[in-house]
């Protein structure tokens, strides 16, 4: 149908105009081509069309920076040694490292229980986090079985239910979780504190789930997980 | 009184106008098709300098975006893991592997891997991940199947219609917040229920974006 219409205009045209409009084509053509389709994969940095304002010279996070009191050229500063990131709406940790919410350390000893009240609220967050942070090695029962431990070349994850680790004071995982230890490495920069905290807890729930006793559940939920 | 114009011109009149309606129309068919963000930045996969993959680590090996990219629910900025995130695991695994030379010496001499960043939006355009992460809006609507990717490639426009387009009906795309990382999640949930219960309102005047 389309055809027609357009063959039906051609006709009534001179051969000039058939040559403009085929060169016309052509250039079309030659546009798609070397342009491509919408979507296709290209190493071609995006072009910015109307380049207003879309590159300030503020800096980005994470960017290289030519500013001269930036030694190491970065745009991200690293935390100085010693202090602690502020953030908003937290009170809990002052202003420097040293105290027991920030070290699990109280005058150089691991402290027993975590500070923070644990509520579950705060069991929900531990349980996240020690999802994401945690279970790809430790597994999601804490065994020392996650996905990447026995295929893949990582032997030496430990089981958080053995009993020296159920014995540990929080202070120590506390320790642990920050530092590392051996050829387990630290999650400071990934892991803030209060979810240090929150993931110990829920590691101590898991612990329990395993080894507490049949009388240690109230008679109401027992009865439920009997039927 | 002799003619001035020829014979042919009486049908140059209607073949210009038809030249110039075909022209007109290709040139806008071509502007719209070419020069929009659908074009301009969609497929854009730029070499990156470690051939890490999205497709081996979170969707082979399970592991959650937050664990790399753990900015992403705390704040506006998602970040790019540095070599140490890496060398958590990499320091066994792989250890020696060629691949993984330049995170390495990055891990040692503490100089950046220089990744080549791919989604950005212009520096006019006030963004926050924290805000639509936390309000259950998935990676994979701004970011495309980035689980199913080898190497990133940019998948949404991310233009200002694509964002307005779901600050309009957000109901189409909010899903539960603990499956936000979850990219392949295919269940139903009742949008219109969540957005009323949580209150959800993104905001559709220019200052929302534009501050
Ligand atoms: C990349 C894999 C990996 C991840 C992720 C990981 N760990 Fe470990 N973890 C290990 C390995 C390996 C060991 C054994 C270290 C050794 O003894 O050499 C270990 C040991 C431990 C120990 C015992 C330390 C001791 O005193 O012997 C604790 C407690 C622990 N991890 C807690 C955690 C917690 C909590 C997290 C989440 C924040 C975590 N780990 C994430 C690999 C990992
Ligand atoms: C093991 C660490 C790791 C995990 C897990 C991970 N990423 Fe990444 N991601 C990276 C690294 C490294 C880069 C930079 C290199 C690149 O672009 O491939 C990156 C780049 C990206 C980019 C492109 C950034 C840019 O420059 O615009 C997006 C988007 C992204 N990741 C989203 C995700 C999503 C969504 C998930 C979860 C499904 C995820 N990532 C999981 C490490 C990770
Ligand atoms: C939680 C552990 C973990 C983390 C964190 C991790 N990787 Fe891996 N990565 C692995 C495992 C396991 C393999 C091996 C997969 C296999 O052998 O199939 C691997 C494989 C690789 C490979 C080789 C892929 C191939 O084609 O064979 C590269 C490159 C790589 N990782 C880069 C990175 C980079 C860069 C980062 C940091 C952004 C990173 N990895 C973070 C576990 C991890
Ligand atoms: C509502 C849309 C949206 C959602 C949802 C979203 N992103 Fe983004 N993302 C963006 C935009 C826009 C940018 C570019 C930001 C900029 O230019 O500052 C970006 C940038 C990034 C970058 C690159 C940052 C950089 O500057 O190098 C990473 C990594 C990233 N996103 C990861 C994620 C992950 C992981 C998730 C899910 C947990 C996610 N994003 C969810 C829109 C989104
Ligand atoms: C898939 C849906 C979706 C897309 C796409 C999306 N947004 Fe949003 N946006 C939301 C939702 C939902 C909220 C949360 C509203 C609330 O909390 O009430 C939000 C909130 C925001 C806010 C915070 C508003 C405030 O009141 O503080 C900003 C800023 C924003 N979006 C910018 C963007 C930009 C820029 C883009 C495009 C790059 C974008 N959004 C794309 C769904 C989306
Ligand atoms: C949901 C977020 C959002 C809202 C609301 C929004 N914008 Fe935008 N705007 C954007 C984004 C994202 C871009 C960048 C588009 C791009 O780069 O492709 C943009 C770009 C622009 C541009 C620049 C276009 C160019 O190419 O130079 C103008 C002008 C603009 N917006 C005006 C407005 C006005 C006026 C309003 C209010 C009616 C508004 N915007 C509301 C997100 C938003």
């Amino acid at each position: 149908m389309f055809e027609k219409i357009a063959l039906f205009f051609l006709s009534l045209l001179g051969s000039r105009f058939k040559v403009t409009v085929g060169l016309f084509a052509l250039t079309v053509v030659a546009v798609v081509s070397v342009a491509g389709f919408r979507g296709s994969a290209t190493r071609r940095t995006p072009i910015e069309l109307f380049p207003d304002m879309d590159r300030q010279p503020k800096l980005r996070p994470q960017t290289a920076s030519a500013f001269a009191a930036f030694a190491d050229g970065r745009s991200s500063r690293t935390v100085p040694v010693g202090t602690v990131a502020q953030r908003r709406g937290f009170s809990e940790n002052a202003y420097w490292e040293d105290n027991a919410f920030n070290t699990g350390k109280d005058n150089g000893a691991f402290v027993e229980v975590g500070p923070l009240p644990v509520t579950a609220e705060f069991l929900a967050r531990g349980q996240q986090r020690f999802n994401i942070y945690c279970q790809p090695c430790h597994g999601a029962q804490a065994d020392g079985n996650g996905g990447i431990t026995k295929k893949l070349g990582m032997s030496t994850v430990a089981n958080l239910m053995d009993p020296r680790i159920i014995k540990m004071n929080d202070g120590e995982i506390f320790n642990t979780i920050t530092h590392g230890k051996a050829t387990m490495m630290g999650y400071a920069t990934q892991v803030p504190p209060e979810d240090r905290w929150a993931i110990i807890a829920y590691v101590r729930a898991l612990q329990l789930s395993r080894l507490g006793f049949e009388a240690d559940v109230p008679a109401p939920e027992l009865a439920k997980l009997k039927k | 009184m002799p003619q001035i114009f020829p014979k042919w011109a009486n049908q140059l009149a209607p073949k210009l106008g038809l030249l110039a309606v075909l022209v007109g129309t290709v040139a806008m068919a071509g502007v719209t098709y070419y020069l929009t963000p659908k074009y301009t930045r969609v497929g854009y996969q730029p070499k990156q300098p470690v051939a890490f993959s999205h497709k081996i680590h979170n969707e082979q090996l399970g592991i959650d975006c937050r664990y790399c990219h753990n900015n992403v629910d705390g704040s506006w900025f998602s970040n790019i893991p540095a070599a140490s995130t890496c060398m958590n695991c990499h320091s066994l695994i792989l250890k020696d592997d060629p691949k993984l030379a330049l995170v390495r010496e990055s891990f040692a001499t503490g100089k950046p891997i220089p990744w080549v960043q791919i989604h950005k939006v212009p520096d006019y355009v006030y963004f926050n991940h924290s805000v639509h992460v936390n309000r259950g809006i998935s990676c994979v609507h701004c970011h495309g199947e980035i689980n199913q990717m080898d190497e990133v490639q940019h998948a949404k426009p991310l233009s200002m219609s694509f964002c307005l387009d779901c600050h309009r009906a957000p109901d189409q795309k909010i899903r539960p917040v603990d499956l936000v990382t979850q990219l392949d999640w295919k269940g139903q949930v009742d949008g219109k229920q969540l957005v009323h219960d949580w209150k959800v309102q993104p905001g559709q005047s220019c200052s929302t974006c534009h501050r």
